[in-house]
């Protein structure tokens, strides 16, 4: 007769290594890491694309410019010369590398270029949105959950006025006001217009989305027995907190990750498309967008392909935050399958 | 005056007008239109009836023709309100000269011109039945004041007691401006000086007769009896106008008032510009107020030509540069962006050499006073200017820049935010930054940002704007936008923009205004000469004259193209 059965086996490796391994095996990981590197990388290679390949400034109008395909001057904007002559369109894509292989916008800039110039942004703006967000969140919800009584109260009550206003309805409405006047807080000092502006703006309508649940496991957190153990042993309030309280909140920071950044840049996307994002002549994904509103009748591309990067960017970050979710913690995967 | 959406209030100009005649050359080549150019045809009664139906994304506002100031309600105005004079209602450029309307004949004058007598035609009723008397256009001009017409200080401060009007709306008496004789249905207008701009102001749509018990403050949606063919029947602003027959018309001046074809008009609002592009090619509209969407322009021009027509303007798009806030407070940055402007490229924003033709000139090609000449363009300078504009000199703009010691400078480009202004003022934010600055594109709701850009508080360097014509008259470009009498530091109102006031040019445009008075032609000239002056100085960069779209459903027929305010819509035929 044993006593030790299947169920009470215990493994050697640590939680964090069966996570990293479990999300190894995960195809959701693969195909998602894949799709995001190569967004990645395309959007990288901007300025090499810029320089090399199309050999446009995406950033320079060029309405009255011409290029070289096969040989023969075009016109980058092009006079409608059928029935009346109404109208001026951009050239459409030439499929052939070189300038524009995807065509031009109305301004004559390289569509191609600016969608990698414009994932540069929209993914910088996204991540760094997110990290604000989480870093901030992470620690206002480990200082309301620890600290308890007054500091929560206060802590809580402001993260509620923020939760109570709707994430674009606020996101607008400060992007309104800071892109008039830019933002000066002490020695922090943005222009408006800046790229960090858009950053700060999303960076702060999230906190609430992500720091009252960290509170709440913190609070969870508090009452556990090895926590009591550590302050009955008399270790200091900052020890606990980076030694027992933030280790268990980190899984969950980690869950958040993807799923901020996907939030973050369709919040930039939309911002940007409403004109209150990313300023021209930089480009997001949201301002191509715009600017191939006008044009989807003659040059749908424009549009429709920022669009596409958006949705195959956000899916991938949603594949990703699943399966991140998946391999810290199984019971959410056992969960949802009931 | 701005094209659709308000023009706010004038400038509380105190003007020093003058005489000039009537009309003015224009060599605007009008096409497409089916009546003939001058004369409108005899109304043919077989023709009349049915609804015409007209779509906008917005309505204009008030209802009120004294304080509306829109070309989408004066539009409706020629067929709903006459003033003692009117703009004669003709296809083509004699639609800038005046005529008799409520008025039997054009004004006597005397007195040096300093008096103008009409005679009240007799008979005419407004809509509610009750005759227009005498009485009704003295209370109709105080009510100009009373109501603090966007128009009052700009254009009727010249009626003896309007100074008092100005200062004290509310109690306006017109009493020694405006002399009536009952017995004789006479109507003396005394003006404090000459003022050959007059004819036009009084047939303005400000200076409608209304009834003397109309309400001393905006109407609002609440419609004023009128005397033209039509009168409103009810006016909801986010969904629909109707216009139905006057009961009392009767046709009296076929060049002032004709009598209108269609039963009903039935405005509807609230259509984005593709879904009027839609309703009007599945035949559910007749007639679209907005642009045309660029990228359907193309495909209308193709497939619909005979129901596109194009009309060249007296307009201007233009680029106002404060004169007193660095960099522009220096000519020579000023000067930069004249010569770094490539006006085709604004023309293929606007849609292409059809439909605007670029321009160099303050005052546009056709209209009085205009000469051609260009400072601007490459191989030209202020003292040696091409005739017209050929390309833009952008190596001459970079070492302009360098010369005023403002390279580098923030600059910040004012549009609205519709697509047409944001993609100029983007390609103007390009240009800047080629020139050495570092701009910025600052797009603002086009609600506002024909007043933003004129208050001084705003600091705003550099802007996209356009100036459509009030009437027919150098001084309406010149004066108006860059008059030192325009310029209002902290005001809304404050259409000289740019701020630019040289002294000397201002009694240039004031004598001009004084010669006009005695020799027209002379005047025009020297008009011509003064727009050079202005435009070495460079506190503007014109951009393009644009030409008016109209797109009509299939079954509108006998298209009348008047200059002075665009299509006649009562003339339009849907039966």
């Amino acid at each position: 007769m044993t006593t030790a059965g299947p169920a009470l086996e215990l493994s050697s490796e640590s939680p964090g290594k069966i996570a990293f391994r479990t999300l190894v095996r995960d195809r959701r990981t693969w195909i998602a890491a894949s799709l995001l590197s190569l967004i990645v990388a395309l959007t990288l290679a901007a300025p090499f694309y810029a320089a090399s390949i199309s050999k446009t400034d995406p950033f320079v109008s060029t309405i009255n410019g011409t290029f070289i395909l096969d040989s023969k001057e075009i016109a980058v904007l092009q006079q409608s010369t059928e029935g009346l002559g109404l109208g001026v369109n951009p050239i459409g894509p030439t499929w052939q590398i070189g300038p524009y292989f995807l065509g031009a916008d109305n301004q004559g800039r390289d569509v191609a270029a600016r969608l990698l110039y414009g994932g540069t942004n929209t993914l910088l703006i996204g991540f760094a949105s997110a990290a604000l967000t989480l870093l901030l969140a992470t620690i206002l919800g480990i200082v309301a959950g620890y600290s308890g009584r007054a500091v929560d109260s206060v802590i809580s009550r402001i993260l509620d006025v923020i939760w109570a206003f709707p994430v674009y309805l606020l996101s607008i409405s400060l992007s309104v006001v800071l892109l008039t006047s830019g933002f000066k807080w002490g020695p922090i000092s943005l222009e408006a217009g800046s790229l960090y502006l858009p950053i700060l703006i999303i960076g702060l309508v999230y906190i609430p989305y992500v720091a009252r649940p960290i509170r709440g496991q913190v609070l969870a957190l508090r009452e556990r027995e090895f926590v009591k153990a550590a302050i009955g042993s008399g270790a200091k309030n900052g020890t606990i907190i980076f030694r027992e309280i933030l280790p268990n909140v980190i899984p969950s920071v980690l869950v958040f990750i993807p799923l901020m950044v996907s939030l973050a840049m369709l919040t930039e996307s939309a911002l940007s498309f409403l004109s209150i994002g990313v300023q021209p002549p930089d480009a997001s994904w949201g301002t191509i967008i715009r600017d191939g509103l006008g044009l989807l009748y003659t040059r749908p591309l424009v549009a429709l392909l920022p669009g596409l990067m958006i949705v195959i960017t956000a899916v991938s970050l949603n594949l990703m935050g699943d399966a991140v979710r998946d391999a810290l913690d199984p019971k959410a995967r056992l969960r949802g399958a009931f | 005056m701005r094209p659709s959406r308000k023009l706010a209030a004038l400038v509380a100009l105190s003007f020093l007008l003058s005489a000039c005649g009537s009309g003015g050359s224009d060599s605007g080549s009008g096409s497409g239109t089916d009546g003939k150019e001058g004369v409108l045809a005899p109304y043919d009664a077989t023709k009349a009836g049915g609804t015409l139906r007209l779509v906008a994304k917005g309505a204009a506002g008030t209802l009120d023709p004294h304080i509306n100031y829109t070309l989408q309600f004066w539009q409706l105005y020629q067929a709903t309100y006459d003033g003692l004079l009117a703009f004669r209602k003709v296809d083509g450029p004699r639609s800038f000269e005046t005529v008799p309307d409520l008025a039997e004949a054009l004004p006597e004058l005397s007195d040096g011109g300093k008096t103008l007598t009409f005679t009240l035609r007799k008979g005419i009723k407004f809509s509610d039945g009750r005759d227009v008397t005498v009485k009704d256009v003295k209370a109709s001009y105080e009510r100009i004041f009373k109501v603090s017409s966007p128009t009052a200080g700009g254009f009727y401060n010249g009626i003896i007691g309007a100074d008092k009007c100005l200062e004290k709306p509310a109690t306006c008496n017109l009493d020694q401006g405006v002399i009536i004789d009952e017995a004789t249905n006479q109507i003396v207008i005394k003006l404090t000086a000459p003022d050959a701009t007059i004819n036009y102001k009084l047939a303005l749509p400000h200076a409608s007769i209304l009834p003397a018990d109309a309400p001393s403050k905006d109407a609002g949606t609440t419609p004023i009896p009128t005397t033209g063919p039509y009168m409103f029947q009810s006016y909801d602003p986010n969904k629909e106008l109707k216009l139905v027959r006057n009961p009392n018309f009767k046709e009296w001046n076929r060049e002032a008032q004709p009598a209108a074809y269609p039963d009903e008009i039935v405005y509807s609002f609230g259509l984005t510009a593709e879904a009027q592009v839609n309703a009007i090619k599945n035949d559910q509209a007749d007639w679209m107020l907005d642009p045309i969407p660029a990228d359907r322009l193309s495909e209308l021009g193709t497939e619909l030509p005979d129901q596109i027509k194009i009309h060249t303007l007296t307009a201007m798009w233009y680029l106002p540069m404060n004169v007193n806030i660095a960099p522009f407070n220096n000519v020579k940055a000023r000067q930069a962006v004249n010569y770094a402007l490539d006006r085709n490229a604004m023309v293929k924003i606007f849609g292409g050499e059809q439909l605007a033709s670029p321009a160099c000139t303050f005052l546009p090609p056709g209209f009085p006073g205009h000469k051609d000449f260009c400072q601007y363009t490459k191989g030209a300078s202020v003292e040696a200017p091409a005739q017209t504009w050929a390309e833009p000199d952008i190596e001459k703009a970079k070492q302009l820049v360098q010369e005023s010691g403002t390279a580098g400078a923030k600059v910040g480009v004012v549009v609205s935010d519709d697509e047409v202004n944001k993609a100029m003022g983007e390609y103007v934010q390009s240009v800047l930054n080629q020139i050495g600055y570092k701009a910025t594109l600052k797009p603002i709701s086009s609600n506002i940002q024909f007043t933003y850009i004129q208050n001084t508080k705003n600091k705003v360097q550099i802007s996209v704007t356009q100036w459509y014509q009030d009437f027919p008259a150098a001084m309406d470009f010149l004066y108006i936008l860059l008059g030192c009498e325009s310029f209002v530091p902290g005001s809304d109102s404050s259409i000289n923009m740019a701020g630019y006031c040289n002294k000397t040019i201002n009694q240039r445009m004031i004598a001009a205004m004084d010669l006009g008075v005695t020799d027209q032609e002379a005047a025009n000239k020297e008009w011509g000469d003064i727009d050079e002056a202005v435009m070495a100085e460079s506190p503007v960069a014109v951009a393009f004259t644009p030409k008016q779209v109209d797109f009509l459903s299939a079954r509108v027929k006998n298209y009348n193209f008047s200059k002075q305010f665009y299509m006649l819509v009562s003339q339009l035929q849907v039966k």
